[in-house]
């Protein structure tokens, strides 16, 4: 990204701001536009794009005063926090942004939403990550494996952390990996699967690292998901339900998602593959008696994902929404468990790799 | 329980007999005198004064007079209050004045379809019983007819066996006065403000009659003067003939009984309203009787199968000019004068008809100033100018608001519940016959019609509010918002130089400068901001339709 210290970035920003103000002028920052509208597809990287609209945000105008105030008392917040070298969490931001303006009735900050907004437009205004701004997410998401690393000075061996696996922090920029010994990594939407595999000790008999989340794919995993695939050329596969929601995991790691589209280079991995559920996977495992009813909220998101400008020409995929329609019905991972506890473990996995049946 | 045989005695029919007896309407009343009102202390002071205001105005307007009145209640001890209220009106005969007021039921509006407020001849009588209940002191009345006669004084009890008076003092007097009534009644009671009290009331009685002038002095003998707010006496409502549709089989019984009219045809179209020969005959053949029938030689179930053809029967809506609204203007200047707010509108609909009774509502909407923002928007009801201070809930005028979408109008309410805002809302029904849940006459039963009338006048003045509040509300709120740049600035000032170093002062003296020049057009920025939105769609449709072209 840039090689300019990240605490030289804010400040190159404040001073902007005190130049605007000191000549007279009403002080602006312009703001990259994270949405849809600002997104594009580009066809030769496959990945998802910042576009080039921005947002003018000025201090004089009574739409825009309170977020400009937040934006530059966050700013503030950030330098503090590279200039003592600490780390601090969405939540400490929040609280360290939150007070009453005096004489007044307002709050600088009523909602953490209010800051994560702020903490996400002070990403594209510099051009830095959050994580390199020293402002973490919670960790969400384990892992295990044949790997050791090194993290802060400790070595750890991912094989040999019992039932919980290594927790994935925030920021994984500055681990350092010392052996990996595998030859495929599996990321599974559900904590209750990787905990499944891991007492089935599915990552020692298939020799593949296993990494899991609930629910949507932090920042974290998905960079550390690119590192071993940049790294160490290993083959990425995703294990989710098969509905609308698991359908857009896969797709956020393999193009990138809207809200980071800014970061796409370090965050996607292109040539991913989405491992199952499938709607093959229904007929050849006899699991249609073990789907569940999509409700209307599914099947409005299908159509959106559908539509997705790269989604538009995925046949493979087209053909899943399709099938699923047909059904009116989804089908979760867990729905294996119905041929047996350790079916995934012994039987459905094992198949899938050795077949390559995957979905691209 | 443990079971013990009684001895039981049997009494023959003639026994029985003897202990029967007519029971007067005075001595009935003694016992039931929540019927009237008077269910507790409190509200007993409320009814009194009710009541005698009501005559008050009655009186006046019945005589054409601009209504003139002084209500005085003196606090005696913890528990006694002296009433005294005073008019300029016709006065009563000498004859009459016994009976006004010692007998119940005397009056001389019963029966009529006509908007009034009182209606059965209890209201001051009732009053005269309930302080002769309490207190055991007499009733004073004193009354003028005309300049030129003498006033005449009564001190008097309700016999309550006979339902008349019982005459202690009789008086002559000569005074300047040139005519009215004074009454002093000594009653059992407690006085309260709010929401329910007599000071609540006379303010309401003032809004619903603008031609009143009004001197009070209440127990801690404050004196409030409410102020004529307008000269115009209401329109003398006409008395109707009963519609076919609004008359109950009972009624319609005792009006063949009583009718002078020598046939059927005759008695339908001279005893009701908006009946022809030919729908005479239409309702006389169905219900297989004879144009020539008399009408008192029906039986029972003739009468009732004319009954029910006469509901069949397509009949007209009655006539609507027996109603006397107070009407837009004056109701909207009384509520301006009563009411300390800063936005005011009035609607009066037109009359209508439930149950072949015609009907008429007004709504009167005063809105923020002194009112509070943050509680449930005030309700005050009305029928026939009279204000409705109980039961509250129970009311059609409650349902019609709370059905009303006032978010819509820029109020804040969540579904089913009053409103929430810096609101009083007015509402008057006018008719000849106001349906009310009950006897006590304090809240209005749920006719469909009724309701839908209400909503509509009060949707009315909702949307008024609504543009009102967009179009002030809002600019003072954007000008509020852009008193928050100052506080702003320090607090720009200070996070920036601890990013860059720079002076804070002077980062605070150049936002300062450059507020000052922009301050004027931040506010009307923002409001051309605004007014771009709204007329905005307007412009893009214009646009597409040239680029269409």
């Amino acid at each position: 990204m840039t090689k300019e210290k990240p605490i030289e970035k804010i400040k190159e920003l404040g001073a902007s701001i005190s130049k605007q103000i000191l000549k007279g002028d009403n002080p602006a920052i312009d703001v990259p536009i994270r949405a849809l509208s600002n997104v594009f597809f580009d066809k030769k990287s496959k990945t998802l794009q910042l576009g080039e609209s921005s947002s003018k945000r000025s201090f004089f105008n009574i739409a825009h005063a309170k977020k400009f105030l937040q934006t530059v008392e966050v700013a503030k917040i950030e330098k503090d926090l590279l200039d003592s070298g600490k780390h601090a969490s969405l939540r400490d931001v929040f609280y360290m942004a939150k007070r009453t303006i005096p004489n007044t009735s307002v709050n600088l900050v009523d909602m953490q939403q209010e800051s994560d907004e702020i903490i996400q437009d002070l990403e594209l205004i510099s051009g830095l990550s959050r994580e390199q701004l020293h402002v973490n997410a919670n960790k969400m998401g384990s892992v295990a494996g044949n790997v050791v690393i090194e993290d802060r000075g400790d070595t750890i061996d991912w094989g040999k952390l019992g039932s919980g696996g290594w927790s994935i922090p925030s920021n994984v920029e500055e681990i350092k990996f010392k052996k990996v010994n595998a030859n495929f990594v599996l990321y599974m939407e559900k904590a209750a699967i990787f905990e499944r595999l891991l007492e089935d000790k599915f990552h020692e008999k298939q020799k593949g690292i296993i990494l899991s989340s609930q629910g949507q794919t932090t920042r974290g995993i998905r960079r550390l998901l690119q590192r071993l695939y940049e790294e160490f050329e290993l083959p990425i596969y995703v294990l989710a339900d098969l509905d609308p929601w698991g359908a857009y995991i896969y797709s956020v790691i393999k193009y990138g998602s809207i809200n980071l589209a800014f970061f796409s280079k370090k965050l996607t991995i292109p040539s991913v593959k989405y491992l199952g559920i499938t709607c093959n996977d229904v007929e050849r495992y006899n699991l249609k008696k073990n789907l569940i009813k999509l409700k209307d909220t599914d099947i409005k998101r299908m159509q959106q994902i559908a539509d997705y400008e790269w989604f538009k020409d995925n046949k493979e995929w087209q053909n899943e929404f399709k099938i699923m329609k047909k059904w009116g019905a989804k089908a979760e991972i867990q729905a294996l468990s119905a041929r047996g506890i350790s079916f995934i473990t012994d039987k459905y996995l094992p198949e899938k790799l050795k077949n390559k049946d995957f979905l691209e | 329980m443990k079971e013990k045989k009684e001895e039981i005695e049997q009494k023959s029919a003639e026994e029985l007999a003897k202990e029967l007896k007519q029971v007067s309407v005075s001595a009935f009343f003694e016992r039931n005198r929540h019927l009237l009102g008077y269910d507790n202390p409190s509200k007993a002071l409320l009814t009194v004064v009710k009541e005698l205001v009501d005559n008050l105005v009655d009186a006046c307007e019945d005589a054409r007079i601009l209504p003139e009145g002084v209500v005085i209640i003196k606090q005696l001890n913890e528990t006694r209050f002296l009433i005294t209220v005073e008019d300029n009106g016709p006065g009563i005969v000498k004859e009459n004045l016994p009976s006004v007021f010692c007998s119940l039921l005397y009056g001389s509006k019963f029966g009529k379809n006509k908007q009034s407020r009182g209606l059965q001849g209890i209201g001051a009588s009732g009053a005269v019983l309930y302080s002769q209940l309490t207190t055991g002191k007499p009733v004073k009345v004193w009354s003028k007819t005309a300049k030129d006669k003498k006033m005449h004084f009564y001190e008097m009890f309700i016999d309550v066996h006979k339902n008349q008076a019982e005459i202690k003092k009789e008086e002559t007097l000569d005074t300047t006065k040139a005519h009215g009534v004074k009454v002093e009644l000594e009653i059992e009671a407690r006085y309260q403000k709010g929401k329910q009290g007599v000071d609540e009331y006379l303010i309401q009685t003032s809004i619903t009659n603008p031609h009143l002038q009004l001197s009070y002095v209440n127990p801690n003998n404050e004196k409030i003067i409410f102020k004529r707010a307008s000269n115009n006496l209401p329109k003398e409502p006409k008395a109707i003939k009963p519609h076919p549709h609004g008359t109950e089989l009972g009624v319609l019984m005792r009006m063949l009984k009583e009718s002078k009219s020598r046939n059927l045809q005759s008695f339908l179209m001279n005893d009701f309203c908006r009946i022809g020969s030919g729908t005479a005959q239409e309702i006389i053949t169905k219900a297989l009787l004879t144009v020539n029938d008399k009408p008192h030689n029906l039986m029972h179930d003739q009468a009732e199968k004319l009954y029910k053809s006469m509901q069949e029967a397509k009949v007209i809506a009655p006539p609507t000019d027996c109603l006397s609204p107070i009407g837009e203007k004056d109701f909207l200047k009384s509520v301006q004068s009563e009411i300390k707010a800063e936005f005011y509108t009035s609607v009066t609909r037109s009359p209508t008809v439930y149950r072949g009774y015609p009907f008429q509502i007004e709504c009167s909407l005063a809105a923020f100033g002194e009112l509070n923002p943050e509680e449930s928007i005030k309700v005050m009801r009305f029928a026939n100018r009279v204000p409705l201070l109980y039961q509250q809930s129970a009311c059609a005028t409650i349902e019609a608001i709370k059905e009303t979408n006032w978010r819509a109008y820029g109020l804040q309410q969540s579904s089913g519940n009053l409103p929430i805002g810096p609101v009083i809302l007015a509402v008057h029904i006018a008719s000849v016959w106001v349906p009310f849940t009950s006897e006590a006459k304090e809240a209005i039963a749920h006719y469909p019609e009724i309701i839908k009338e209400i909503k509509l006048a009060v949707q009315e003045c909702g949307r008024r509010l609504g543009i009102y509040i967009r179009k002030n509300v809002r600019a003072r709120e954007q000008k509020e918002k852009a008193s928050l740049f100052e506080k702003y600035i320090p607090e720009l000032a200070s996070s920036l130089s601890e990013i860059t170093k720079e002076n804070k002062n002077k980062l605070i003296e150049a936002l300062n400068k450059r507020l000052k020049k922009d301050l004027p057009l931040l506010i009307e920025v923002s409001e051309e901001d605004k007014d771009k939105k709204i007329e905005g769609v307007v412009v893009q449709n214009k646009n597409d339709k040239q680029t269409t072209l």
